[in-house]
């Protein structure tokens, strides 16, 4: 089965980022295939490398970057919803005068429409969210 | 297993969000309008608060926030004219149909005849809907 | 279809939501606070009690020990299952609605 996943809120405020965390993992532990996971809303906080959490609690964006490194995972961070809320790249940081940048490894930075070609590719889209 | 290239899915967008209050409805709509370059079968569903984002009237000027109301009257041009209002989330507001946006498009297949978007149903014709449907996401 | 409802029913109107627009034969996964949804003797509980005449109810487990919820305090007839679960569910219906 082919899944995408959509993240709608932030890491720590809900538990939204950790269920879809957790869903993806059991889902290719079973042998399913990832097919994106778009980060939409707050969800986009999930993709900023500048996170410190407490050493005894899980870390979330760390969480994701390592999935995507072992599983080859094709984490999006929605364009718009990312420059509301200040998660940057270097090329978005070059494109509006920003000093810096803060993505995670394993984010890249698009557009809704990847998010649309998701639901269509895909053999099931799941929302996790508020 | 055979792969079709260019599938059209049925998508709907459920929203159950009052308009400011939260970002869902807003961000939600951006969604549809980008998601509507795709042409696929899209239509909207607007269920408990959601229905408040169709409302008549919304001034956010004092409260220093983005009008976005406007942007719905754009969705007939997008070919997103299946605008579900669910009835009893409408009364239960002392809502009618009447108070919400007049919002139209223009079927070619009719001589351009401006014709509602809005269509008001009750829960159980929105239960059969939602079976439809192949993506359902949620704001 | 399968439907998830991640809020505690004292909290927001998405169960009462999902399970009137829920069509016979649907599944129902409770996960997040929703699992709250599945106590037994609670203001919700004969809500939940009717739904499960015509839909099949699911509780995460993980949430539900998260919350320290033993599965015995939950309504009759609720299934736990786990993270595995979940994705079978998901596989096994043609579609995912998330009440959220």
């Amino acid at each position: 089965m082919k899944f995408s996943v959509m993240v709608n809120e932030g890491p720590y405020t809900h538990q939204a980022s950790d269920t879809a965390y957790q869903f993806t993992r059991a889902a290719l532990a079973a042998g399913h295939e990832i097919f994106r996971v778009f980060f939409y809303h707050d969800g986009v906080n999930n993709g900023t490398r500048m996170t410190a959490p407490p050493q005894d609690d899980r870390n979330i964006v760390n969480r994701w970057s390592e999935l995507a490194a072992a599983h080859e995972l094709d984490l999006v961070v929605c364009v718009a919803a990312a420059q509301r809320r200040g998660i940057v790249d270097a090329d978005e940081a070059k494109r509006n005068g920003k000093d810096g940048d803060n993505i995670a490894p394993g984010f890249r930075i698009s557009g809704l429409g990847q998010l649309i070609e998701a639901g269509i590719q895909s053999d099931r889209l799941l929302v996790f969210g508020d | 297993m055979e792969t079709k290239v260019s599938e059209t899915k049925k998508f709907m967008y459920i929203n159950r969000h009052a308009p400011h209050g939260t970002v869902y409805a807003h961000e939600g709509l951006e969604v549809v309008l980008i998601g509507a370059a795709f042409e696929q079968d899209v239509c909207m569903a607007f269920i408990g608060d959601g229905v408040f984002q169709l409302k008549q009237d919304q001034d956010t000027t004092e409260a220093g926030m983005k009008n976005f109301s406007p942007a719905y009257r754009a969705l007939g041009d997008y070919e997103v004219n299946k605008l579900y209002v669910e009835r009893e989330s409408l009364e239960e507001r002392g809502l009618s149909e009447d108070d919400l946006m007049p919002l139209t498009w223009e079927d070619e297949d009719e001589d351009w005849a401006e014709k509602p978007s809005i269509r008001v149903v009750s829960r159980a014709e929105l239960s059969d809907l939602l079976e439809e449907q192949d993506v359902i996401l949620n704001f | 279809m399968l439907h998830t409802v991640n809020k505690s029913p004292f909290e927001a109107s998405s169960l009462k939501t999902c399970l009137s627009l829920a069509r016979e034969g649907s599944d129902v996964l409770l996960i997040e606070d929703g699992v709250y949804g599945g106590l037994a003797g609670s203001a919700h509980a004969a809500m939940v009690e009717d739904a499960i005449k015509s839909v099949k109810v699911y509780a995460l487990g993980p949430d539900l020990k998260a919350r320290g919820l033993a599965e015995d305090r939950l309504i009759s007839g609720i299934e736990v299952v786990d993270y595995e679960g979940f994705v079978e569910l998901a596989c096994a219906n043609d579609k995912v609605q998330s009440w959220l």
